[in-house]
């Protein structure tokens, strides 16, 4: 214990003003995340706007908290909603439950959930926390039509799994066909 | 209260009710309800890094009567529901709860029981907090939302009553959007 030590003590905190500030600007400067954060989710579309989810309930099952509510529907010939057999008819998800660590995502077999960087959910209600499916599906991009419609980008659900990265780059033909019609 | 049941709702009490809710929520004083992981973030919230003080939080107290908002972050136990109700008691009027995290707002993935199903079951929330845990920006959104409510809360039961009538509910927009820089 020196006589300078209280003075030492002074100077810290004043070379700490000539300091860059730490302070994260929350709310003025955006909401920064990292690029694979894990915040609310998304149900994807295929590049024709048809949905990705085939009604499986493999999200539902890997969810530890039982947060993911699906009901799988029959795609009809009148009514077609995605590629193949089967549909995703209602989808919920309930963010009062959800933790988000992502075991749903990995059970997705044809990707259709995967999760945004968005994360200001907080709402003073618990029904408005229940996410729908109408909430939940990714918006319609340019090229892309609202189901249900009849599968524009091949005759089996196997050209969308399978030529994927073909159609994804062919999109905008499907644009000028839904124009023309 | 007293004056303003008497008089006519208007012009004159309108800006009372907003200068009393502009100072309430400016200087919200929060009471630690620390439980569960969620504390750790709520006191990253408080430190320097994302400064809670900035919105004139910085105290967390530890006595409720001195506090305006109740974070319950964490599980809450069935063991632990009555002391957290009487810390709510404990808490002077007006009072607001948060309830943080998954756990405090529905039991999230603690389905058992052991685990209260949410903090409603034993005090009235006025903000749910999704997350596990929520980070800190998700806190201070949730805060800066219950300030957009208490800006918006009746100053007296008449003006209440012309509040519930015409069927106002306070927008509660993203605060990345709301308090975006212009």
């Amino acid at each position: 214990m020196g006589m300078f030590d209280p003075l030492k003590g002074f100077g810290v905190t004043f070379g700490t003003m000539f300091k860059k500030v730490v302070t994260e600007e929350y709310p003025e400067a955006g909401a920064p995340a990292a690029p694979r954060y894990h915040g609310r989710h998304q149900l994807n579309r295929h590049p024709d706007g048809l949905e990705k989810c085939v009604g499986c309930e493999l999200c539902a099952w890997a969810c530890p908290a039982d947060a993911i509510f699906v009901e799988g529907g029959n795609n009809t010939e009148d009514a077609r909603y995605s590629p193949g057999e089967r549909y995703g008819a209602d989808y919920q998800i309930n963010y009062l439950r959800c933790i988000g660590c992502g075991l749903c995502i990995e059970a997705c077999p044809t990707r259709s959930l995967t999760m945004i960087n968005f994360y200001e959910l907080a709402d003073d209600n618990r029904e408005d926390l229940i996410y729908t499916k109408e909430q939940l599906l990714a918006p319609l991009l340019p090229g892309m039509e609202q189901p249900p419609h009849p599968m524009r980008l091949g005759e089996t659900e196997q050209d969308y799994y399978v030529n994927g990265p073909e159609l994804a780059v062919a999109a905008p033909d499907v644009q000028a066909r839904s124009e023309a019609k | 209260m007293g004056l303003e049941e008497k008089l006519p709702n208007g012009i004159l009490l309108a800006s009372v009710e907003k200068l009393v809710n502009w100072t309430r929520k400016s200087s919200l004083w929060p009471a630690t309800f620390g439980l569960a992981c969620c504390a750790i973030e709520m006191m990253t919230t408080g430190g320097p890094r994302y400064d809670l003080a900035r919105f004139g939080m910085e105290v967390f107290r530890a006595s409720p009567r001195q506090a305006d908002l109740m974070i319950v972050a964490g599980r809450v136990t069935n063991k632990m529901a009555p002391v957290l109700r009487q810390i709510y008691d404990q808490m002077p009027e007006p009072r607001w709860v948060l309830a943080m995290g998954v756990c405090a707002s529905s039991g999230g993935m603690f389905n058992n029981y052991a685990v209260v199903q949410g903090v409603d079951h034993v005090v009235p929330v006025d903000m749910y907090l999704p997350g596990c845990p929520p980070r800190p920006e998700m806190l201070m959104d949730a805060i800066l939302k219950i300030h957009q409510k208490i800006m918006d809360e009746p100053l007296g039961p008449a003006r209440a009553k012309q509040l519930l009538e015409s069927g106002h509910r306070t927008e509660l927009l993203p605060s990345s959007i709301k308090y975006a820089k212009k």
